[in-house]
C-alpha cells in the first residue's frame, strides 16, 4: 500500500457515521440501511480520521497512544481498505 | 430492502437488541401501487400513533441499542410531523432513513428534514417512462419525481432510486438503468417483487418468465460493466426462482423491529397477517418487553420452533428456515420450511406459479384485473 500518500488527511465519507453505541460496546459505522461494527484498532484509526490530520499524525499519535513502533504500515494499509470501501475520503 | 449486518446472536441465550427500527409512520399513500406489500385490510388498521407516541417509540428503541432507523409507510411525508420525528432521531443518535414516493417531498419540507439531520433518502420509482410509473402506481407522478430526485441532489444527498420489478415493467430494465444514469443516480436497487400483501393478491399477473428475468440479469450486467464505480446496481432476484430461501429480516427477532401506524409492534412488516400471535401494542407496552419478552417475539425467535426439513438442516443457521410469512400464504403453516427451498415438501408451490408465469406469457391477463391497491 505505499501508494497512500501520509501528507493527505482522512476524513468519514460522505453517508457514514461514526459513534460509539453502548449497547454493541464497540464505535460502529453507521451508512444508508447498514452497518459495520467495529474492531478495537479499526476505531482507533477512524476516529482519528477528522479531516485535519494527516495519515503521518495519525501513525505518530497512535505509536505513542499505544506504546508501539512501526505502525505506518498497518495504519496505511487500513486507511487505503477504508478508503476503496468509501469509509473514508482522503483530503489533500 | 438491504438489512444492516447481523449482531452476534446465534439462537442461544438472550437476542441482541433491535438495531434496525422501522416506523411504518402511516398506511396512507396517495399511490394505488399493485405491488405494495402493506396489509390489503389497512382501511381497518386502528389511528395512527400521536407525535409523542412516536417520540416515545425513538427513546425507548435508542435506550434498547437500535441503531439505524426506517421512515416509511404508506407514504411518510404524509404525515406533517416527519420533521419532527427525523429531528428527535437524530438528536437521539439515530440514522435516519427516509423511505419515500417523493410525493410530497418540497423543498421546503426538503430543507427541514435536511436542517432536522436527515441522513438519507430513498426513492421509489415504478418503471422508467412515465406511461408505466403512472400505470403501476395508478396516478401522474412521474414528472413530480423526476423533480424530485433533481432536488434530492441539488441538497446533496446520494440519490438513490429504488425500482420494484415484475413482468410488466422487468422488460424496461435497460430504460429504467438508462434513466437512472440521466438523474445521476448513485445507487439504483431493482428489487424483484416479494409476494405479499397487494402483490399477494396480484401474484400471477406480477410473476415474471424466467427468461425475462434471465435477460434483465444481462442487461444489468452490461450496464455495470460500462458504468464501472460511477453508479451501483443491486439487482434481487424474487426468490421464487431461486432453490434456497432468502435469510428473511435476518431470522425473526433477531435484529429487525418494525412498528405498524397503529402501534402495533411486528417482527416483520409482513407479519401482521400471520395466525395465532397477538401482537403487542407500544400503547399498552414499552419496548424492551415487546423486543425481549414478548410471546409475538418469541414465537419464531431461535430455532425451536422449526419443523424438518429445516430442524435438522445443516442451513438452518444461515437461511433460518427462510421466512415465516411465505410458508404461512403458501402452506397454510408458517413453521413449515419455506416452500422456496428445494428441500420443502411444498417446493412445488413455488414452481407450479413459476410454469403458471411462463405459460402465460407476458401478456397482461385480461380474465384477472390487477387489483391496485385502495385508498384510505
Amino acid at each position: 500500500m505505499g501508494s497512500l500518500d501520509t501528507a493527505a488527511r482522512p476524513t468519514i465519507g460522505r453517508s457514514f457515521r461514526l459513534q460509539w453505541e453502548p449497547a454493541q460496546e464497540a464505535h460502529v459505522l453507521l451508512y444508508p440501511e447498514g452497518m459495520v461494527k467495529l474492531n478495537q484498532s479499526a476505531a482507533a484509526i477512524l476516529t482519528r480520521c477528522d479531516g485535519r490530520r494527516t495519515v503521518a499524525d495519525i501513525v505518530t499519535d497512535l505509536e505513542s497512544t499505544y506504546g508501539l513502533a512501526g505502525l505506518t504500515q498497518d495504519v496505511c494499509a487500513f486507511i487505503a481498505l477504508a478508503v476503496e470501501r468509501t469509509w473514508l475520503e482522503l483530503l489533500s | 430492502m438491504p438489512t444492516p449486518a447481523s449482531p452476534r446472536g446465534n439462537g442461544s441465550g438472550r437476542s441482541g437488541p433491535p438495531l434496525w427500527l422501522l416506523l411504518e409512520l402511516t398506511y396512507r399513500c396517495p399511490l394505488h401501487c399493485v405491488f405494495c406489500y402493506n396489509p390489503t385490510d389497512f382501511g381497518s388498521v386502528g389511528p395512527e400513533l400521536e407525535t409523542a407516541e412516536w417520540l416515545r417509540v425513538l427513546e425507548e428503541a435508542r435506550e434498547l441499542g437500535s441503531v439505524q432507523l426506517g421512515l416509511s409507510g404508506g407514504e411518510p411525508l404524509v404525515r406533517d410531523d416527519l420533521e419532527t420525528i427525523v429531528a428527535a432521531a437524530h438528536r437521539l443518535g439515530f440514522y435516519t432513513n427516509l423511505i419515500t414516493s417523493g410525493v410530497g417531498l418540497t423543498e421546503p419540507r426538503l430543507q427541514a428534514l435536511r436542517q432536522g439531520g436527515l441522513d438519507h433518502i430513498q426513492l421509489s420509482f415504478q418503471d422508467s417512462t412515465r406511461v408505466m410509473n403512472d400505470f403501476l402506481s395508478s396516478t401522474r407522478t412521474f414528472e413530480l419525481k423526476s423533480r424530485v430526485a433533481a432536488l434530492i441532489k441539488k441538497h446533496d444527498y446520494p440519490m438513490v432510486l429504488n425500482v420494484v420489478l415484475h413482468r410488466l415493467n422487468i422488460d424496461h430494465v435497460e430504460e429504467i438503468l438508462g434513466m437512472a444514469e440521466r438523474m445521476g443516480a448513485d445507487y439504483v436497487e431493482l428489487a424483484n417483487t416479494q409476494y405479499y400483501g397487494w402483490a399477494w393478491r396480484n401474484r400471477d399477473e406480477l410473476l415474471p418468465t424466467r427468461a425475462q428475468l434471465r435477460r434483465a440479469e444481462d442487461v444489468t450486467a452490461r450496464f455495470r460493466e460500462r458504468v464501472g464505480a460511477r453508479m451501483r446496481v443491486f439487482f434481487v432476484v424474487p426468490d421464487y426462482f431461486e432453490t434456497r430461501p432468502k435469510p428473511c429480516m435476518s431470522g425473526l427477532g433477531r435484529v429487525f423491529l418494525g412498528i405498524a401506524p397503529d402501534g402495533v409492534a411486528l417482527p416483520c412488516q409482513a407479519a401482521r397477517m400471520l395466525p395465532g400471535l397477538a401482537f403487542p401494542n407500544v400503547r399498552e407496552a414499552s419496548l424492551g418487553s415487546i423486543w425481549y419478552d414478548s410471546p409475538a417475539f418469541n414465537r419464531y425467535r431461535g430455532e425451536d420452533w422449526m419443523k424438518e426439513p429445516c430442524r435438522s438442516c445443516p442451513e438452518r443457521s444461515r437461511d433460518f428456515g427462510g421466512c415465516r410469512c411465505q410458508a404461512y400464504l403458501l402452506t397454510g403453516d408458517a413453521a413449515n420450511a419455506d416452500p422456496v427451498c428445494d428441500l420443502s415438501p411444498h417446493h412445488h408451490l413455488v414452481t407450479e406459479a413459476v410454469d403458471r408465469a411462463a405459460r402465460r406469457g407476458t401478456a397482461l391477463a385480461s380474465e384477472h384485473p390487477l387489483v391496485f391497491r385502495g385508498h384510505r
